[in-house]
């Protein structure tokens, strides 16, 4: 077990660790969504739920019936098992009851599945061998900074709605590009905390 | 082998557990209850709130036109929502125009029914059925056209105005990953009630047409939906001109064999052409057509005849057949039904020599 404030772990997660900014983790549905900041807020709720949710249950799972039984060989394919699960359960309540959002997330939402950030924090989790708390505050962070990520993502691509960008940079390239700048940024909380 | 079977065991477990909370949830979140479907103001059903449209309303069977089974990749499955459709969504966006949008015309394979809804179809869709027909035989007439006589299922009956056509499920088969519904006339009378005819001509590379000429057996069982079309027989005084080469002779058998049914003494003409004397067909059956039919006429042209052919009758192709028998005398109406290109140039002529557009019926093969 490692000896940091859980507390610490959330805010690296959020800030120096950023699963965007710092592993370049989740990017798909990151430059696809993060058009508006309405929509890039929801989805970011979506993943936090799924983030902070299936790390809980992976933590348990892994700890109480894989590794008991010798079988940590078999995380990946457990860990995605939970996460689509879980995946499913929020498109259906999302198309459900915010039936407007379910339109504007489109093909994203199911997406999410795959999302690389989601399997990491799991993965991450049981690498650096944290325990229950500290997996809570870690995929609560992680969602959270993924959030912040795309929903920052999301106002600076409304300002360029109305700049002049060159035509071969407009969309993906210029997002890529803003990416990395804000990557650098984010480089500036580095040190405040560090975990790992 | 305990290590594996415990594997085994755990993996299946969870996945058991997490399978069995989604179902819960599946019944608890989605289930939208019971809504009412109502079609045209008229008639009221109640289905199963979630589904597509388009499945609620083929389980209600109603049958709309759809190609692709769902899939939303070909956009014939549409219809007009008037009330309770929700939100118009992005995949329907390539198959439904602006114009369209903004009457209420939506594709009912992706909405979703999650509320009471009202819709307006044409009324001859109620009409339409799909059901599996034996093969009663099939024969070969020329060496590109087959006949086939199909039977519905014991008990069903199918109705339909004569010139009007039913679509073909072509299954998959080595070659054709996708099932798809083509459209060929029916060549039988509506009086008979309980099997259909269609000529099938073979098409080079042509899904259905392979599969009907390649892979069919009498022993298989053909899915057929409909029957549709605006091209059928109108029943009247006028005298009668019918056009058609190749396949298209199976409306215009129907519309003949449904007037000798019902006795109807109309004067009719039969303008027939095709390219050599092997290429004809059905001549025995439409020969007796004019026999048992006193106004009836046939007119046979080859456009290519050979020496093989024997052939001493009119050459040439059915518009100059038209050009030296058609008189002008008379109000007439026209059925026309074949290639494209042909249609384009008889309807020309037709309206040279005086019959009115609006009485010109046809059906173009295409």
């Amino acid at each position: 077990m490692v000896e940091i404030n859980p507390l610490v772990i959330f805010v690296a997660s959020i800030f120096t660790n950023n699963m965007i900014l710092a592993n370049f983790l989740g990017m798909c549905s990151f430059i696809a969504v993060s058009n508006e900041i309405e929509t890039s807020f929801s989805l970011g709720q979506a993943v936090t739920f799924v983030l902070t949710a299936t790390s809980v249950l992976n933590y348990l799972i892994y700890h109480y019936v894989l590794v008991p039984y010798n079988l940590e060989y078999l995380r990946f394919i457990i860990f995605i098992i939970v996460i689509a699960a879980f995946v499913q359960l929020v498109e259906m309540i999302i198309e459900r009851y915010f039936e407007n959002l379910y339109y504007s997330l489109g093909i994203f939402l199911p997406l999410i599945t795959v999302n690389c950030a989601i399997l990491g924090v799991s993965l991450f989790m049981v690498i650096r061998d944290y325990n229950l708390l500290q997996s809570l505050l870690f995929g609560a962070g992680s969602g959270i900074g993924w959030t912040l990520a795309i929903v920052a993502m999301a106002g600076i691509r409304k300002k360029l709605k109305t700049a002049s960008i060159p035509k071969g940079l407009e969309g993906p390239g210029i997002t890529l590009i803003i990416t990395g700048i804000m990557a650098l940024a984010f480089l500036g909380f580095s040190g405040i905390v560090k975990i790992q | 082998m305990t290590v594996i079977i415990r594997t085994v065991v755990i993996i299946s477990g969870i996945s058991g557990s997490l399978a069995y909370l989604l179902s819960l949830a599946n019944k608890v979140i989605a289930n939208y209850g019971e809504k009412k479907l109502i079609i045209n103001d008229d008639k009221e059903y109640t289905v199963t709130g979630g589904d597509t449209l388009l499945s609620s309303l083929i389980e209600q069977e109603v049958f709309i036109p759809s190609a692709c089974g769902g899939k939303g990749s070909c956009g014939y499955c549409k219809v007009k929502v008037l009330e309770g459709g929700g939100r118009f969504l992005p995949t329907e966006s390539g198959y439904v125009t602006k114009e369209e949008k903004e009457k209420g015309v939506r594709l009912s394979c992706q909405l979703k029914v999650k509320e009471d809804i009202r819709i307006k179809i044409p009324e001859e869709l109620f009409n339409v059925k799909q059901y599996d027909y034996y093969i009663d035989f099939i024969e070969d007439v020329t060496d590109k056209i087959k006949y086939i006589r199909v039977n519905l299922p014991e008990g069903k009956e199918i109705n339909f105005k004569p010139g009007q056509y039913i679509q073909l499920l072509t299954p998959k088969y080595k070659g054709n990953p996708e099932e798809i519904y083509r459209a060929y006339s029916i060549a039988s009378s509506p009086n008979d009630a309980t099997s259909v005819e269609l000529f099938i001509g073979f098409v080079p590379e042509g899904i259905a047409t392979t599969y009907v000429h390649e892979h069919l057996e009498p022993s298989d069982r053909l899915t057929l939906v409909g029957p549709y079309g605006e091209f059928y027989y109108h029943p009247g005084d006028r005298e009668m001109i019918m056009v058609a080469i190749g396949t298209g002779l199976a409306p215009i058998m129907s519309i003949l064999r449904y007037m000798r049914d019902e006795q109807i003494n109309r004067k009719v003409t039969f303008y027939f052409g095709s390219r050599t004397r092997s290429d004809l067909y059905m001549m025995d059956e439409l020969r007796q057509l004019e026999e048992e039919l006193p106004n009836f006429k046939l007119r046979v042209c080859l456009s290519r005849p050979t020496k093989a052919c024997n052939w001493d009758g009119d050459e040439g192709r059915v518009t100059d057949l038209l050009e030296k028998y058609m008189t002008e005398t008379g109000e007439k109406e026209a059925y026309l039904c074949g290639s494209p290109p042909m249609i384009d140039s008889v309807i020309e002529i037709l309206k040279d020599k005086g019959i009115p557009e609006e009485l010109i019926y046809y059906d173009k093969f295409e």
